[in-house]
């Protein structure tokens, strides 16, 4: 893989340095309401997030309904702007002077949504959708065209029959092999696929996920896969990064976060997952209640009003991403835990259903 | 011995009993088939998980036992409820069964519930209709309701409209009002489906605490596996408007012997798959305006041979009950 990535002729630092670094990003939301409709609250969707993409690997983002890992996403592609942060794609910021421009990012960067209907333009054919994108950027109309059909069948679509039809007629398995293809029409280095098998049923699922998993090693692709789901997170990722609230609490190899996961949190996500065996149910509820809203989160850590180990340190200060406190260290890719408890962190009582 | 949410001893009498149920859709132009044949029986404190793919027909079938459907909807065989046929009721007698007798939940309780009304009030509604008492008694009702499925502060949340609630909140609160009038048969249509993983397993683990205590049966509608593996004690895999497979929930998780079945659980990803390829079943499930004659998983099966799209496919029963519709029984379960 990675001498294959010497040959990209975009490559700038080396396999050494991140394809995509983010440092301290965030996004708040107002909140209005009242008579003059003025700002009552605010929604911290994403607060404080740091991490890295390598190039060549995927990192897989996993987290329930609010935890900003969605929000994220549309900050990297710059579909909103963040209120702070700094995004560096391979050694250059975006949208500063001194680094590329959005649109120089785009071409290196894009995204898969969740929704393969609305994701594509209804009156627009199959090969019109996938070459919109290159024929913006300048491509002549027939070689966009050409490549399309090159893309369809290289994401398992015969371009004979799919090239002229409209998204009504495919089914979600195969309009989303089209947005793949949409998203691989500008080349890109990266790929954002946000809850992209989320709405496919399990057999269009493992058809897709097997799909990305060749595309990656053709295209010599990056991925940062965002999914709330836990198996398919597992099965994808290179490296894990569990979100809580806009905040990441635990990041590391994806053996660590799935063997041996060290935030409260973390554990009790992985408990609640179904067993599959119909010998070792679920007996015990991992946690009480659903997520606080991230209007007026939680002081400090802000798991703390769910997690059984939270004393007052807890509510004082938000805890740093950490290396582990018991001083283990993984080789490799760091594992690190936001938490300030010790005893909190003692791996344990996680079943390893698999 | 922890609680494994396994039903009080049942009695031998089924409280639901479906037999070849078929629903089609016919409009000017199309014939739709969305059932073509569901028979099962479930008993006091079973659960019966229909597992299935969207568009095999799961919610389908479920409406048509609730009585949901649009007129247009052609409903055939025989529903026995409490030992009372109810299939082709006068609606005002059906309308007396349905959140009496035979309740149900559903994916969204944002749309099952009425958004200008409390949940209180919601509740007391339902128990005033079908029990005739006075709205206090039916108040009070409803708070020891809320008590049941476990929503803190009760007295308070009876004041709530359905927007002031969390996400699992309103599910329990939509659990509530269905067993408000303690339903002997509960129709779950993906109940779990729209929350997040941590809320979806308190759901889960409150319907077997539920249902031990108070002995409803419920049909489960699930497309994931694992959901079915936590809350079932029987499984019938639907495919196309038929059940292909059916049996314990063990047996169809240990050793599943329709193809479809196999495939469905050698598709369903987990940790232990990774850095191999998915198993995949190839294609797409059938155009249900125009089934294939014979087994309608045929064209994407791989042990398809001639007699499997020739005619009707046998069913083969075992020993224990357990039921599979495919030709080659015999030879994939040695596959």
């Amino acid at each position: 893989m990675s001498a294959a990535m010497k040959l990209d002729p975009r490559d700038r630092g080396g396999p050494a340095q991140p394809l995509l670094s983010v440092e301290g990003l965030k996004k708040y939301f107002p909140v209005r309401g009242g008579l003059l409709n003025r700002q009552v609250a605010t929604v911290q969707a994403v607060d404080d997030v740091s991490f890295s993409v390598r190039k060549g690997e995927t990192l897989g983002i996993v987290g329930e309904s609010g935890c900003g890992k969605s929000t994220t996403a549309r900050l990297l592609m710059r579909l909103m702007d963040p209120d702070s942060g700094s995004i560096v794609f391979d050694g250059d910021p975006v949208g500063e002077r001194a680094g590329i421009t959005v649109n120089e990012m785009r071409r290196q960067m894009q995204m898969v949504f969740q929704d393969s209907y609305t994701s594509l333009n209804p009156r627009m054919t199959m090969a019109e959708s996938i070459a919109y994108a290159p024929r913006m950027h300048g491509t002549p109309r027939k070689e966009a065209f050409d490549r399309a059909e090159t893309l369809l069948a290289q994401v398992g679509l015969n371009p004979r029959q799919y090239a002229r039809r409209y998204p009504h007629e495919l089914s979600g398995g195969q309009r989303q092999r089209v947005n793949i293809a949409r998203a691989l029409a500008l080349e890109p280095r990266l790929v954002i696929l946000d809850e992209a098998v989320a709405a496919l049923d399990k057999s269009g699922e493992a058809q897709v996920l097997n799909l990305l998993g060749d595309l990656k090693s053709r295209f010599n692709l990056t991925y940062l896969f965002i999914s709330h789901d836990l198996n398919v997170v597992e099965y994808m990722s290179d490296r894990v990064m569990v979100m809580y609230l806009g905040r990441v609490v635990e990041t590391g190899p994806v053996e660590q976060i799935y063997r041996k996961p060290r935030h409260p949190y973390t554990r009790a996500l992985f408990a609640s997952k179904p067993t599959l065996d119909p010998d070792r149910r679920t007996t015990e509820m991992p946690l009480t209640g659903d997520p606080p809203n991230p209007i007026n989160p939680p002081s400090g850590c802000r798991f703390r009003t769910r997690c059984a180990f939270a004393q007052a340190v807890c509510a004082e200060k938000p805890p740093p991403l950490a290396a582990p406190l018991d001083g283990e260290t993984a080789e490799g890719a760091p594992h690190l835990v936001a938490c300030h408890l010790p005893e909190a962190q003692a791996a344990m009582g996680v079943s390893a259903h698999a | 011995m922890p609680d494994i949410g396994l039903a009080p001893a049942p009695t031998d009498t089924p409280v639901l009993q479906v037999d070849d149920l078929t629903v089609r859709f016919k409009r000017r132009n199309t014939d739709v088939a969305a059932v073509n044949g569901a028979t099962f029986a479930l008993r006091r404190g079973e659960t019966l998980t229909i597992l299935g793919e969207s568009g095999s027909g799961k919610s389908v079938s479920l409406k048509a036992l609730m009585g949901l459907l649009p007129g247009y909807a052609q409903i055939q065989g025989k529903i026995w409820l409490d030992g009372k046929e109810i299939l082709g009721l006068p609606p005002a007698e059906l309308a007396k069964l349905r959140g009496g007798a035979i309740s149900m939940i559903f994916q969204e309780p944002m749309a099952a519930l009425d958004p200008v009304y409390t949940i209180g009030e919601q509740i007391a509604e339902t128990i005033v209709q079908h029990e005739g008492v006075d709205h206090r008694t039916a108040m009070l009702r409803a708070r020891g309701l809320l008590e049941r499925v476990k929503i803190p502060s009760p007295e308070r949340r009876l004041k709530n409209y359905p927007h002031e609630m969390s996400g699992g909140m309103r599910q329990r609160a939509m659990i509530a009002l269905a067993l408000a009038c303690s339903p002997s048969v509960l129709l779950a249509d993906e109940p779990t489906t729209a929350l997040d993983v941590t809320v979806q397993i308190q759901v889960l683990l409150l319907l077997r605490q539920l249902q031990q205590e108070l002995g409803m049966a419920i049909v489960f509608v699930t497309h994931d596996v694992g959901v079915a593996a936590e809350i079932s004690d029987r499984i019938a895999v639907m495919y196309a408007g038929r059940f292909v497979e059916s049996g314990t929930t063990r047996e169809i998780m240990r050793d599943p012997r329709h193809p479809y079945t196999q495939g469905l659980l050698a598709s369903t990803v987990h940790g232990a798959m990774r850095g191999a390829k998915l198993e995949t079943i190839p294609g797409t499930p059938p155009n249900l305006a125009s089934l294939p004659p014979g087994c309608a998983f045929a064209p994407r099966c791989r042990y398809a041979i001639d007699a499997c799209r020739a005619g009707d496919v046998p069913v083969v029963t075992g020993p224990t009950g357990a039921m599979v519709r495919c030709v080659r029984a015999a030879e994939t379960v040695a596959a």
